[in-house]
């Protein structure tokens, strides 16, 4: 009569699954992907950012001060962006550096239908190793980050650790 | 209404540090689409040597923003809000931020230059361990631009 065997169980840590200095390769895109964002997300970022500057949840005073309509915190857009990153890096201590440069706003319309978080804009982002600095154990990723055909996000970087 | 420019090297301190809770890093992760576990479970923080759950690195905008607003709000820097757009941000850690830490917070006015009607600022405020005699943790920098008035 055969016993089940008991099996040990292959569970890897964080810190397996974390990207090697070893196997990157400048040039190569290591992340893409599109992010949407609906009025919802603004509302929660206010939230939980402590920004709570109206020109991100309500259209009359975004109008009043100039711009076409409500549009994302550019913190969002940056936050949202190097999330993808830190999923990538596993560690999400491992980021050293980042920038950006707000170089044209996201404008996050109303949902004309459907519930409130309907997504009504998308960022468009890559992330491209931009240079591998051997001694500091750091990679330094390119971020493309563009709303339609307008790049909101210019010279944005992140500077990763790898072991 | 123009902006003070001899305001440029003044420093403004959050008077208390700002306390880091779990359950504003879950929050702030949540509010960005983090989906790291190591910002939700201790457990995952710790397989990185974290003693808790780890910030999304733009995270440190929350006390350094508050830090700023000390400046951009006093009456004698002569910002109107409504003019103000953002237009670069860069943090630079020296570790990340995790879920207990007490921060303190100076904003430093490092340049403030006027040209053509618009003004141009750059702040830096450094994130200090309140815990541990203000080691360094993250400094931010961030530029604004004031846009001038319809002539």
């Amino acid at each position: 009569m055969n016993e089940p065997v008991e099996r040990e169980e292959y569970r890897p840590s964080g810190t397996d699954l974390a990207p090697k200095l070893r196997d990157q390769e400048v040039g190569r895109t290591v992340v893409s992907a599109r992010i949407p964002l609906s009025r919802a997300d603004l509302v929660a970022y206010a939230g939980a950012s402590g920004d709570h500057n109206p020109i991100h949840w309500n259209e009359r005073f975004a109008r009043e001060v100039g711009l076409d309509d409500v549009i994302a915190h550019g913190m969002l857009s940056m936050g949202s962006v190097l999330a993808r990153i830190t999923e990538w890096a596993a560690d999400p201590g491992a980021i050293v550096d980042c920038r950006t440069r707000f170089t044209a706003p996201v404008i996050v319309a109303d949902a004309a239908s459907g519930t409130p978080d309907t997504p009504t804009a998308y960022l468009d982002m890559a992330a491209v190793v931009g240079a591998i600095d051997e001694e500091a154990g750091t990679v330094r990723l390119d971020i493309s980050v563009s709303c339609g055909e307008d790049t909101v996000l210019g010279r944005t970087q992140a500077k990763v650790r790898l072991a | 209404m123009a902006v003070n420019t001899e305001l440029q090297g003044a420093s403004y301190a959050l008077p208390e540090p700002y306390e880091v809770s779990r359950e504003a890093i879950i929050e702030f992760a949540r509010a960005t689409g983090a989906q790291n576990r190591a910002h939700r479970s201790a457990e995952a923080a710790a397989e990185f040597g974290y003693a808790d759950v780890v910030a999304p690195p733009t995270f440190a905008v929350i006390p350094s923003q508050r830090a700023e607003a000390l400046y951009i709000s006093n009456p004698e820097a002569g910002i109107d809000f409504s003019r103000v757009v953002h237009g670069s941000e860069q943090f630079t850690y020296a570790r990340p931020i995790v879920a207990g830490d007490k921060l303190n917070a100076v904003c430093h006015v490092d340049g403030l230059r006027e040209a053509g009607g618009h003004a141009m600022i750059t702040t830096r405020t450094e994130l200090t361990d309140a815990n541990s005699d203000d080691a360094p943790v993250v400094t931010v920098t961030s530029t604004i631009v004031v846009r001038g008035g319809e002539a």
